[in-house]
């Protein structure tokens, strides 16, 4: 006996969940990456968000192609590596009461990106900012990130003799307003930072710590996968893909776990206690350098601060957008050519 | 106000309104309110005029010269050779004397000792030292003010009108009235002590004529930048690198009069100042994918940056305007010096096949109307559009015509709002050439309807914009990309061609065009007889093509070391490789028409250039 088919629960902008799908993920099977995807799906249908509304924006690297693989129906733009910090900051220019979701590896936020990524945190572009953390490069085949652990050892690569940057910390010395850490795995905690991110009147940042289980795994293979076919995108960039089920935590406020990844190394996750108050910035980075030593990766919502200018709003832009303003708003008139001209006479 | 006293008669046969002045200066010692001056006065008195400024990379200290040709017959080229020579720099004033040619004349502080003098030429120390001592120049004005001691002597001595300087004055220190008269007083002085003590032995004057009434002066960054101003230019994203800095400055000072929104007082406008060439042109695919009119000025150094995002632009079909004022390259090469050595880096910027379009102006006016057409192309080719200009057109002052009034509404190209979308059944396929011109439909983030909206990738895609690395696919999407390079022949501006039925045609672009007129009436004097034809766009019309065809020796002028102009001539017309020949030079300084006449009939002398293989 099958159950009567119920009809899709709705949001409030009356659609249902599927309608924020994207495409079918081509990454590896287990990849944090995807679920960060379906969180950013759950968030933008919980708030009701209208997908055409929502501009998705992402750089170069397995994390970046997630802006395929949700809001099929919004806007998206997959710009170059490092770079997608300029174009956010030039689309939010032209468009400027978009949802911008913008998706980033720790290579290219951490490495080719570190440059836009702060100027794009010192202007305060109001958009959401997702790195997608896995201290490797995952596209090109596991090589380390500027985040990957001191002491870290890869095959081909050998070992990481440099300390990594924290780029939580990297965002609220930049000057960001809402700063966050989380883990792909922890579904209620990802979508409710989200959530808050969305609903944020500035940048936000969010340092999602999601395990690539392909390039933390040492198994040596040469074997290709040819996963996707039914797609019609075949894959050459990941030559072994091993189906890992991805990695779920759930765990309370003030709480600390240790989760055991793909590869077998483990990380201890503090979620931040109730009372901890994000409103210090001096209080933030200490949280962060302590926990350096602790070892510990703290999440939550790390630093929020509502008090600057969003740069629309510093730039003083009308309300209608840039991009859409009428010609007669945009190209002065006759007479005033003349006048500029007599000036030059 | 009083005219030149009158004094013993000059040697010589008087030469009016027709030579150079070359001003030798120490840069930063505050010479440009006395060479204003002097080109503002000789403009006011209606005498065609051309300033430029021949500056070292350096803020302070080092030789810096003004050139300002006086030109009755209007020729606004550089001169090689100066006859009037105002040596107010010890450090070069040896040298600068030396240059001088017979019959010369030169302006010299008396304090400074040259260490040949020469009977040829005219020699007029000036007691500049005494003028600041009894005019009572505070010390720290003092290597500013000693300055409009050169002027009100030449102003003497040459036949200025020392009622356009003060006027000039009046109108660049409005509201000012002690700095006008501190400066004025001074030019005064030396004005009367040069009519008391200064006994013309040279031949060269000035004349009041008409030949610059209803004409403007400005130069062509200004020019440019107004012309995006005009063209509905809404985000400018910019990083400071000479000779394009004073671009970017002007849309800094017009926009914010030009651009607010008269009810809201808001800025129609954005413009921001990156942290990088990389970061500059980003925000111009971010704004130009939005659905902004997006534009940067930059030069060389900053072109190499943005190959990667160029590529990018250009395949996933983004418009955006990006103004080249080009300096001496490679590398950092000759920063305040003018150059066209980037018309292949920019015409093929980025990796893969990538060709852009990429206009070419050659006066102010152009910079102008390039200014607002550049953003009517980009959108409606949806491609980034290269502007290149140069130092000598971007930072020197030229005598033109007022700017004409765009002659038609703002365009923004095949653009799908949500009701087309609509009409469409809810789908649309963004890279599909529907009517041969190899462009596609686009939508803007926003538009609301079920299927409005796709995804901009870098990588290999559909015509409906979905990923696909199928051979087929990839072909197929490259070939509506050279379609498209092809339409782009048909709308691009075309090339300005003057004479007609001579045998030999002269090819220029840009700011080598006041050398070319003045080259081809010395030419024709020495009896060669020229056609000529200014490229002002790649991809070249078909103009360009029929040009050559219709000559048997065509040489192409530029100012390069490698002849970019020819290559690309030679490549796209290769049945006519052997009949077109090469004049390319560039040492940091604009061309001359004495140096382009000669080198032009040395070319059609010179052997052929080998059989350029099938
Ligand atoms: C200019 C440039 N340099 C190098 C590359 C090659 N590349 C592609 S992805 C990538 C690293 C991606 O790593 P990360 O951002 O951490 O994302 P992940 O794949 O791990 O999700 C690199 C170096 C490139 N595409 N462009
Ligand atoms: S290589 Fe790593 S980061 Fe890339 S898709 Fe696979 S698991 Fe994810």
């Amino acid at each position: 006996m099958t159950a009567p088919a119920r009809p899709p629960a709705l949001n409030s902008a009356g659609l249902s969940k599927t309608d924020y799908k994207g495409l079918p993920s081509t990454l590896c099977p287990g990849c944090g990456h995807d679920s960060i995807s379906s969180r950013i799906i759950d968030a933008a249908f919980q708030l009701g968000l209208r997908p055409h509304s929502v501009m998705k924006l992402s750089g170069i690297g397995c994390s970046s192609k997630s802006p395929a693989y949700f809001l099929n129906a919004a806007h998206g733009i997959n710009t170059v590596h490092g770079r997608m910090p300029s174009v956010a900051t030039g689309a939010m220019l032209a468009q400027r009461w978009h949802t911008a979701i913008g998706v980033s590896g720790d290579g290219d936020t951490g490495s080719i990106g570190i440059g836009q990524f702060k100027h794009l945190v010192r202007r305060n572009v109001p958009m959401v900012y997702i790195i997608e953390n896995n201290g490797v490069y995952g596209l090109t085949k596991g090589q380390f990130s500027a985040t990957a652990d001191e002491g870290q050892h890869l095959k081909y690569i050998g070992t990481n003799e440099l300390p990594p940057l924290d780029l939580c910390a990297e965002a609220i010395i930049a000057g960001a307003g809402f700063v966050a850490r989380s883990f792909a795995g922890d579904a209620k905690q990802v979508t409710e930072l989200l959530k808050a991110a969305i609903a944020f009147r500035g940048m936000a940042v969010l340092d999602i710590v999601s395990p690539c289980v392909t390039f933390n795994n040492h198994d040596d293979s040469t074997k290709s996968y040819a996963y996707g076919k039914e797609h019609e995108v075949p894959l050459h960039d990941i030559t072994f893909i091993p189906d890992y089920a991805e990695i779920m935590v759930d765990y309370d406020p003030g709480d600390v776990i240790s989760v055991q990844l793909h590869d077998g190394a483990t990380v201890q996750l503090r979620k931040l206690g109730r009372d901890y108050d994000p409103a210090s910035r001096l209080g933030a980075l200490a949280l962060l350098e302590n926990s350096k030593h602790t070892g510990e990766l703290v999440t939550g919502l790390l630093y929020l601060d509502q008090r600057r200018p969003t740069l629309p709003e510093a730039l003083h832009l009308p309300e209608l957008p840039l991009a859409l303003l009428p010609e007669d708003l945009i190209r002065p008139s006759r007479e005033s050519l003349e006048g500029v001209m007599a000036g030059f006479a | 106000m009083t005219q030149p006293a009158p004094r013993p008669a000059a040697p010589v046969r008087p030469v009016v309104n027709d030579f150079t002045i070359n001003v030798a200066t120490v840069n930063g010692s505050g010479s440009q309110t006395s060479n204003a001056t002097l080109v503002d006065a000789l403009f006011h008195m209606g005498i065609p005029v051309n300033a430029k400024n021949i500056f070292p990379s350096n803020i302070k200290g080092l030789p810096t010269w003004y050139s300002i040709r006086v030109s009755g017959d209007g020729y606004t080229a550089r001169r090689d050779h100066a006859e009037v020579l105002v040596a107010f720099n010890a450090k070069t004033l040896d040298q600068d004397l030396r240059e001088l040619p017979t019959g010369g004349v030169m302006f010299y502080p008396d304090h400074l000792k040259p260490s040949a003098p020469r009977d040829d030429v005219s020699m007029y120390p000036l007691p500049v030292n005494a003028i600041m001592k009894e005019q009572n120049v505070d010390a720290k004005f003092r290597d500013r003010m000693m300055n409009m001691v050169y002027v009100g002597a030449l102003a003497q001595v040459l036949g200025i009108e020392m009622d356009a300087i003060l006027d000039y004055l009046n109108r660049n220190f409005a509201g000012k009235a002690k700095v006008v008269a501190s400066n004025y007083d001074i030019a005064r002085a030396a004005f009367e002590w040069c009519a008391a003590n200064v006994v013309k032995t040279d031949p060269y004057s000035v004349q009041r004529m008409n030949a610059t009434t209803g004409k403007i002066l400005i130069d062509g960054n200004t020019a440019g930048a107004l012309g995006a101003i005009y063209g509905g230019c809404t985000v400018v994203a910019w990083y400071p690198i000479t000779p394009a800095t004073s671009l970017a400055e002007g849309l800094i000072e017009w926009m914010p009069k030009l651009r607010r929104d008269p009810h809201s007082g808001a800025n129609t406008f954005a413009i921001v100042q990156s942290e990088d060439e990389l970061a500059a042109i980003g925000m111009l695919v971010g704004a130009g994918w939005a659905g902004a009119r997006a534009m940067t000025s930059t030069s060389g150094p900053g072109i190499s940056l943005m190959a990667e995002f160029a590529g990018y632009a250009y395949f996933t079909e983004i418009p955006l305007v990006v103004w080249n004022i080009q300096r001496m390259g490679p590398s950092t090469g000759l920063p305040t010096r003018v150059s066209q050595g980037d018309l292949l880096s920019t015409y093929y910027l980025s990796h893969g096949d990538t060709k852009h379009v990429v206009l070419l102006p050659g006066t102010p006016a152009e910079c102008f109307e390039f200014g607002w057409r550049a953003f009517d192309l980009a959108e409606a080719l949806q491609t980034p559009v290269f502007v290149n200009s140069d130092l000598d057109l971007g930072m020197n002052i030229w005598m033109s015509e007022p700017f004409a009034y765009p002659d038609r509404p703002i365009h923004r190209g095949k653009v799908l709002r949500a009701e087309d979308i609509v009409a469409l059944g809810g789908s649309f396929a963004r890279y599909r050439d529907e009517d041969g011109t190899g462009v596609g439909p686009r939508t803007l983030p926003g538009t609301d309807a079920l299927g409005g909206a796709y995804f901009t990738r870098g990588t290999g895609h559909t015509d409906a914009a979905t990923y696909s690395e199928h051979p087929e696919e990839w072909l197929k999407n490259l070939r509506r990309l050279d379609r498209k390079h092809e339409h782009a022949r048909s709308v691009v501006p075309a090339p300005v061609i003057s004479g007609g039925g001579a045998r030999t045609g002269l090819i220029n672009m840009g700011s080598t065009e006041p050398g070319i007129v003045e080259a081809r009436a010395l030419l024709d004097r020495a009896g060669l007889r020229t056609d000529a034809l200014r490229v002002r766009a790649l991809p070249f019309c078909q103009d360009v093509r029929a040009f050559i065809e219709e000559h048997e020796e065509v040489v192409v002028v530029e100012m390069n070391q490698q002849g970019q102009l020819a290559i690309l001539l030679r490549t796209e017309y290769p049945e006519f490789a052997t009949r077109i020949h090469s004049v390319a030079h560039c040492d940091g300084l604009p061309l001359s028409a004495a140096f382009i006449a000669a080198r032009v009939q040395d070319a059609l002398t010179a052997p052929q250039p080998e059989e350029v293989p099938a």
